[in-house]
């Protein structure tokens, strides 16, 4: 039964927790703005929101752009099965390779955004496809080089088993292949969640934003699952971080999850620091920001297969 | 752990230079580059006080002395990013796994008659040498050549640090007084170049003629 109980726990906060986190970001923005900023729970009402309007679909659009927001939110919940909270056993589905699926399921998601995003037939969300294309194409490989990095280090090529091997003991013989890993994991964090220095998720300037031009067309329920799905998306990539990272899976699970949930909060602080005290990178320097990213992971690799 | 993280950082340092084309970045990083490997020594040996002095000279010269006078010159110049290197950014950064991955291969086949203290040391050592060479042919200008002529010395101090044991503090610090009066001059140097010529683009100096 506990066991049960603590496999649920990740799926729960998630849905639960993970809106708080884009409402925890903008208050950081608004503090270091000076502004009094939005409630932290606007997530939330935007979500009621957006669940309680009918949807607008234009003519030109077929079922793709219908099913498309249901296979994202559905590909990233199948994520979240995966991506436990903190180490031990403690994801619904856990097997040897997990995290070549759960990265595929994140590609699946970015796929049917674009697709529908090119079904709208707008010049305007197609140039937006191509640039997250572009960027996630780059971010791919520093994600699966900085996970096989940590996976030789640890011996596992599970989530879970990545996680919990992660202690205290290994920070001292490894820590060089951990702290180059995350590093190439914040970089990539920030990359996939469209957030500053890669994408701005606030401006609607038409010739920077990636992320945002590409659900222009979604209203309704349909942009109330891309939102929600955003917000789990970053939910799970600091949960990947946190577990890569913190040496607490030693610990009884009391105490390791609340510490695990506090500090992808601190993750999402630490976003928002990022967001405020950098300003956007021209779009021709992205792929720099992402080949950093890969040679960092590649770095941690050649530190793995060292040691 | 603690000389592991150093170590860390000075990839991390060396990473960024590599990457960056502000000038004015590039003295800041190799001036942390500076400061993390000046409290190596305090990690690796046990604090006595020929060490600590010696810590400090070097922290005092690679984090205050060197980055004011290098900003200084910069500001003489008013010459703030690198232009067109040889080697483009992108290229310089994927270098940079490559050399590393050079340096460990090339630690493994170097036999050291006494053990060392961080497997990382040797590597990360020639790794960051190779870094300051690279700098050295594949930018264009003068100040970053300084860069990286530093970023080659704080090699060859990790490396002098890793064998400190068997290596007299006097040499160490005769190579800080080498490399502080190199930099004095090159400052200098590069001054007069911008006042002769305009640039310190070091490509335009092979076709000068009389």
């Amino acid at each position: 039964m506990t066991e049960l109980i603590l496999k649920v726990i990740q799926p729960l906060a998630a849905l639960l927790l993970a809106p708080m986190l884009l409402g925890i970001i903008n208050r950081v923005k608004a503090k270091f703005a000076g502004r009094k900023g939005q409630p932290i729970l606007q997530t939330y009402y935007d979500l009621w929101r957006l669940f309680h309007k009918g949807a607008v679909y234009s003519n030109t659009t077929s079922w793709i752009f219908r099913v498309a927001p249901i296979i994202c939110f559905a590909a990233i919940i199948l994520t979240l099965m995966i991506v436990p909270l903190a180490g031990g056993n403690r994801s619904v589905f856990s097997f040897s390779g997990d995290l070549i699926l759960a990265a595929y399921f994140l590609g699946l998601m970015r796929f049917f955004i674009v697709i529908g995003a090119l079904d709208t037939g707008s010049s305007f969300e197609g140039m937006g496809s191509s640039r997250e294309v572009h960027f996630s194409a780059l971010a791919e490989p520093a994600l699966f080089i900085a996970l096989a990095a940590m996976a030789r280090q640890t011996s596992s090529i599970s989530f879970s088993g990545i996680f919990s091997a992660v202690t205290p003991h290994m920070w001292a013989g490894g820590c060089a292949t951990i702290l180059l890993a995350s590093a190439a994991m914040i970089i990539v964090l920030v990359t996939e969640n469209a957030r500053i220095p890669v994408d701005d998720p606030n401006t609607h300037l038409e010739l920077t934003m990636i992320h945002e031009v590409m659900v222009l067309d979604n209203s309704g329920p349909d942009f109330g699952f891309i939102l929600y799905g955003a917000a789990i998306k970053l939910w799970i990539f600091a949960s990947i971080l946190t577990g890569i990272l913190l040496p607490i899976n030693g610990l009884p699970f009391i105490i390791s999850i609340p510490l695990s949930i506090i500090s992808i909060f601190i993750v999402s602080i630490i976003v928002g620091v990022i967001e405020s005290s950098i300003a956007r990178l021209r779009l021709i320097s992205v792929p720099n920001l992402l080949l950093t990213a890969i040679s960092l992971a590649i770095l941690s690799l050649v530190f793995a297969l060292r040691s | 752990m603690w000389t592991d993280i150093v170590m860390v950082l000075l990839i991390l340092t060396n990473m960024v230079v590599l990457g960056t084309s502000r000038l004015r970045a590039c003295i800041r990083i190799v001036a942390t580059q500076g400061v993390a490997l000046g409290v190596l020594p305090l990690l690796i040996h046990s604090i006595e006080t020929h060490i600590l002095i010696f810590s400090i000279i070097s922290i005092i010269l690679k984090g205050v002395v060197f980055p004011y006078m290098l900003l200084r010159t910069l500001r003489q110049l008013n010459v703030w990013r690198e232009d067109d290197p040889y080697v483009g950014y992108g290229m310089s950064l994927l270098a940079g796994p490559i050399t590393l991955a050079f340096s460990y291969w090339v630690s493994t086949r170097l036999p050291m008659p006494f053990s060392i203290h961080s497997p990382m040391l040797i590597p990360v050592a020639f790794f960051t040498l190779i870094v300051g060479l690279f700098l050295i042919v594949s930018r264009k200008k003068a100040l970053t050549q300084v860069l990286g002529y530093l970023v080659l010395e704080n090699g060859i101090y990790a490396f002098g640090m890793a064998i400190a044991n068997q290596q007299p503090m006097l040499i160490e610090l005769g190579t800080l007084l080498d490399v502080f009066v190199g930099v004095f001059v090159m400052g200098i140097a590069i001054f007069h170049i911008s006042r002769q010529f305009d640039h310190i683009d070091t490509d335009q100096l092979s076709a000068l003629r009389d």
